[in-house]
């Protein structure tokens, strides 16, 4: 294992995120297929997303798409402004942060229906 | 009235501190295979690691290869992985790397022996971008001149000395053997941005395709490595922009 530092880690986090986006996405395709089989079946399958443990699946795509973003944005700041290398470290600090804030903010609102504590099939979504 | 010096032996000796050191070995006709190998050895904080590295050779084990020359972080040829990162073992002091050093050939290079890497694929693909003034002009009857800001423009890239350390330590290296590498981009950008030379457009055709400077994914490993502080990265998003901006900004 190499030891690299904060811009290796930046481009790692950015690979893993892109791969679970992916993944997310293939997940995403499988329940809008089911709208093909009427809005009963595609109600019921949906009550899935409400159940604790798919809702902390969600925190996860948040966080992914959170920093896959962010990071994205950073590096077209490193390809295509002249300064963009030398900020590179401070810019990553700016995704972590810009990251973290969106994380708490859209995750407390995904996670309240649970701390509330209703019954998934009440929860809506 | 004479003061109490000590002799600088005896100065040594005082700080002297035990060194363990991990070296991964290979020796290619024991059948093998890479495995570890602990030696402890006595050593000055100020002792650079190739002294370190000398005297396991020439006091426990003669056997242990490595590639030194100059040993003044000129020649580049002691580029190894020190604690997990590339350094030169000619620059770098026991004092920073600590009591606990290990030692392994660089990743990304065909290992030879012990610590030494084949450069060959290295070299061939720094003669790939045409490492030499290309100038086709009637030759001036003095010096073809140049301003210092001329100068200034590719002066990082004249640092480089290939030690490879850059190129060892980018992972889009070790995902594909096939692509140019950092040292080669930065020794491109020499001659790109240089404004007495001809065929930068030779040079940003030959690192437009796939191999060429679009696999550089902004890590900064090598910008962190360079012995010689280049800001390689810098160099290779003034590549990058060249491509996209058809040619350098050369004054």
């Amino acid at each position: 294992m190499y030891r690299g530092q904060s811009g290796m880690w930046s481009w790692l986090l950015h690979r893993v995120t892109g791969v679970a986006i992916l993944l997310f996405l293939l997940v995403h395709i499988v329940d809008i297929t089911i709208l093909g089989f009427g809005p009963t079946v595609y109600n019921n399958a949906l009550q899935v997303f409400a159940t604790p443990f798919v809702r902390l699946v969600s925190l996860a795509l948040i966080a992914s798409v959170l920093y896959h973003s962010f990071n994205g944005v950073r590096i077209m700041l490193i390809d295509f402004w002249p300064q963009g290398v030398k900020y590179q470290g401070a810019l990553w600090v700016g995704v972590l942060a810009l990251t973290l804030i969106g994380f708490v903010a859209m995750g407390y609102f995904v996670m309240l229906p649970v701390f509330q504590g209703c019954p998934p099939h009440q929860c809506g979504n | 009235m004479a003061t109490a010096t000590k002799p600088v032996s005896q100065a040594r000796t005082s700080r002297t501190v035990t060194v363990q050191v991990r070296v991964k070995r290979f020796q290619p006709d024991s059948g093998k295979g890479a495995y570890w190998q602990e030696f402890t050895v006595e050593a000055d904080p100020l002792d650079r690691f190739v002294d370190v590295l000398n005297r396991i050779k020439w006091t426990q084990d003669g056997t242990l290869t490595y590639r030194r020359s100059c040993l003044h972080g000129v020649c580049g040829s002691d580029a190894m992985r020190l604690n997990g990162r590339n350094r030169l073992a000619c620059k770098q002091l026991v004092a920073d790397l600590g009591t606990k050093i290990t030692a392994e050939p660089m990743l990304g290079f065909p290992v030879v022996r012990d610590l030494v890497v084949d450069m060959d694929p290295f070299f061939s693909k720094y003669e790939k971008i045409k490492p030499f003034l290309i100038n086709d002009e009637p030759v001036p009857s003095s010096e073809r001149l140049q301003s210092p800001e001329q100068h200034a423009r590719f002066e990082e890239g004249t640092k480089c000395i290939l030690c490879g350390c850059c190129t060892g330590s980018c992972p889009s290296v070790w995902a594909n053997r096939e692509w140019v590498g950092p040292a080669s981009i930065v020794n491109a950008h020499r001659f790109i941005f240089d404004s007495r030379d001809r065929a930068a457009q030779d040079r940003l055709q030959i690192l437009s395709d796939r191999t060429g400077v679009w696999r550089c994914r902004t890590i900064f490993n090598c910008s962190e490595v360079c012995p010689r502080g280049i800001p390689v990265t810098q160099l290779i998003e003034e590549v990058k922009r060249a491509l996209v901006q058809d040619g350098p900004d050369v004054g």
